[in-house]
């Protein structure tokens, strides 16, 4: 379960201070399909991003499963992203130097799990993510929606409690985006939480609960 | 991340990073190699130069006429004094030491040669039979003063001179005249080439008694003594010192040097040589080793987004600064192996071009440039594994 207390996020810009999050007060359940909206500079990032414990807030604390994950040390909040929490961003972010199999496997290796069993592992993801046949492949030799398939095959590998998406299909056409979506409903469906960051309201409107944000304040939170 | 899969992982980003890699190692095996190559130069001068002087003689004192500048302690009770000239009564005592071999008088001086129609300018040494085993010469032929008769007119010339001399015959045996004097040739030097300068395949040696009176002299060049072990080389000069004091009515008015105190001179000044030559090339390591971290810096600069996915997926900071440390560590191991080698091959180059000179790099100096190689290597990456580590995850994320 995830609990933000009065998360506040400023930005310095020279003399201004941007509150990119405002007293957030934001309760999400295990389990729940969460959709994040809003203008573009809202806050909806850093919102994500300091519910995965990239970004820390300059105020409020942070419950997570209940226990204050706020001060924890660097090494500590990397074990829980590592363990608990699968991001998956717009631009992918895969090793151009690593094939498929290897992008999908760095998780595994940050874990220090045997090499055996890694490849295992690896094996099973690719082929439920029907990636089977793009092992060897580089990024750059991968379609958009294939690299977007790796990298939620890499974020969903450790079996997170969580996966964070922000703007999964921006970068991505309609038709291959509405796959993508799909293929995280599916995780969904098998208990995990998901958070997705969209400013696509058909997209939006398939979560279940629907956060509006402006100006770093949730402005409404809507279930379905 | 298991330190197995640390090194594997930035083994990877060595390989991919190919033309970036293969220039690092280059300029990190150029450093080793250098280090390697100019201290097996340096160090085999070094032998070369101690195998000639040592070549000259085993346990070898050398007396000379007059005293060495360095100890006046009183100037105004040596000024006006010419020293005493070295006689062959001073030889002959110093021949009754206990703690001498033998000894070898020594008269240097040029002289006309002649036989059968040819002439041609020699260096003469006057001396006694132990001349030849004293300085480790050889006879190939024949040989000289063998009974002891001192005055006899015998000569012993160098192979050259013997076969120019006596193309078609044997030497031995046959007359030649030094500056109209007449010589049987009783011996002739086995070819030995040139030791410290002198070439001992063109000089002649005759009885020192004959060489005196060819120069018209009393006095001797230099004696040669030979201590009977290692240890016996201090207390001889000491007697030798204190024996000529004695005879010269109380003057110390002779110089004794030591072989051994002139090879550990020579041994030093070549080795201090070498150990400069060696640190002038670590420097070009320090240089490789600015380059490794410049190198990696803007690796660091390059690979950001992807130091942020990394934190993304929940490496630590350490796990990051690891990788970048592995990835000096394989560029200047690599630099370091191929260095040395590179150095061994040059060595050998070097050996095979100079026959005569000794050139192996020394074990310090190989071990030195590999440790400083790998020294640099891991503290150039501090920097830029410490800058990676830091980096902000979303600032990171965010870039490119
Ligand atoms: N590193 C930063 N430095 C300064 N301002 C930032 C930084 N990151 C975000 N912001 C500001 O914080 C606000 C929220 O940003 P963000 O969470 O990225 O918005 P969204 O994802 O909704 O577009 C914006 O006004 C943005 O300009
Ligand atoms: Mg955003």
């Amino acid at each position: 379960m995830i609990e933000l207390t009065s998360i506040t996020r400023i930005f310095h810009m020279g003399e201004q201070s941007i509150y990119a999050l405002n007293h957030i007060d934001l309760e999400i359940q295990d389990g729940e399909y969460v959709a994040i909206m809003g203008p573009s500079g809202s806050g909806k990032s850093t919102l994500l991003n300091v519910i995965g414990l990239l970004d820390k807030p300059d105020d409020g604390s942070y419950r997570l499963d209940g226990k204050t994950v706020t001060d924890l040390s660097e090494a500590e909040q990397a074990q829980i992203r590592r363990e608990k929490i699968g991001f998956v961003f717009q631009s992918f972010h895969l090793v151009p130097r690593l094939t498929a199999a290897e992008n999908i496997e760095l998780p595994l290796i940050l874990s220090g799990l045997a090499a055996a069993e890694r490849k295992q592992r690896v094996n099973d993801t690719l082929r439920a993510f029907d990636l089977s046949d793009r092992a060897a492949h580089r990024p750059s030799e991968l379609s958009g929606g294939q690299r977007q398939r790796v990298a939620i095959a890499r974020a969903t590998i450790m079996q997170p409690t969580a996966i964070l998406a922000d703007e999964p299909t921006g970068n991505l056409d309609h038709q291959i985006g509405v796959e993508v979506i799909a293929l995280l409903e599916n995780l969904h469906q098998t208990g995990t939480t998901l958070i997705v960051v969209t400013h696509d309201r058909e997209l939006g409107d398939r979560a279940h609960r629907q956060l509006m944000l402006r100006d770093g304040k949730i402005m409404t939170d809507k279930k379905t | 991340m298991t330190l197995a899969d640390t090194f594997f992982l930035s083994f990877k980003t060595v390989v991919s990073y190919r033309l970036r890699s293969v220039l690092i190692i280059l300029a990190m095996t150029l450093g080793v190699a250098a280090v390697v190559v100019l201290t097996a130069l340096g160090d085999g001068a070094r032998k070369y130069v101690v195998n000639q002087f040592s070549s000259i003689g085993t346990n070898l004192l050398v007396v000379m006429p007059g005293r060495a500048e360095t100890t006046g302690a009183f100037p105004g009770a040596v000024l006006g004094q010419t020293p005493r000239d070295l006689t062959l009564k001073d030889a002959q005592l110093l021949g009754r030491l206990p703690q001498v071999r033998r000894y070898a008088p020594l008269n240097v001086g040029e002289a006309e040669l002649s036989a059968s129609n040819r002439l041609r300018e020699v260096t003469v040494l006057g001396s006694n039979a132990e001349l030849i085993p004293i300085r480790h010469m050889k006879l190939a032929q024949g040989g000289f003063l063998k009974h002891g008769a001192d005055y006899s007119a015998q000569i012993v010339l160098g192979s050259q001179l013997a076969s120019e001399f006596f193309p078609l015959t044997s030497a031995i045996g046959q007359r030649i005249r030094l500056n109209e004097r007449r010589f049987l040739v009783s011996g002739v030097l086995a070819p030995q080439g040139k030791t410290m300068g002198h070439n001992t395949d063109e000089i002649v040696i005759i009885p020192v008694e004959q060489a005196q009176s060819l120069f018209n002299t009393t006095s001797l060049f230099r004696i040669l003594v030979e201590a009977k072990s290692h240890d016996a080389i201090e207390p001889a000069k000491e007697a030798i010192l204190e024996t000529l004091k004695q005879s010269h009515d109380g003057e110390e008015d002779i110089t004794v040097i030591t072989q051994d105190a002139i090879l550990a001179t020579f041994d030093r000044i070549l080795h201090a040589l070498t150990l400069a030559v060696a640190g002038i090339a670590a420097i070009s390591l320090i240089v490789a080793g600015i380059l490794v971290m410049n190198v990696m810096l803007v690796a660091v600069n390059q690979r950001t987004s992807e130091i942020g996915l990394l934190k993304a997926i929940g490496a630590p900071a350490a796990d990051i600064r690891f990788l970048f440390f592995a990835e000096a560590m394989w560029l200047s191991t690599a630099g370091a192996a191929f260095g040395f080698l590179l150095g061994q091959l040059g060595s050998l180059m070097l050996r095979l071009v100079y026959p005569d000179l000794p050139a192996w790099a020394p074990a310090w100096a190989s071990i030195a440039g590999i440790t400083v190689a790998l020294l640099t290597g891991i503290l150039a990456s501090i920097l830029p594994a410490n800058k990676a580590a830091r980096l902000d995850a979303v600032q990171a994320l965010s870039k490119k």
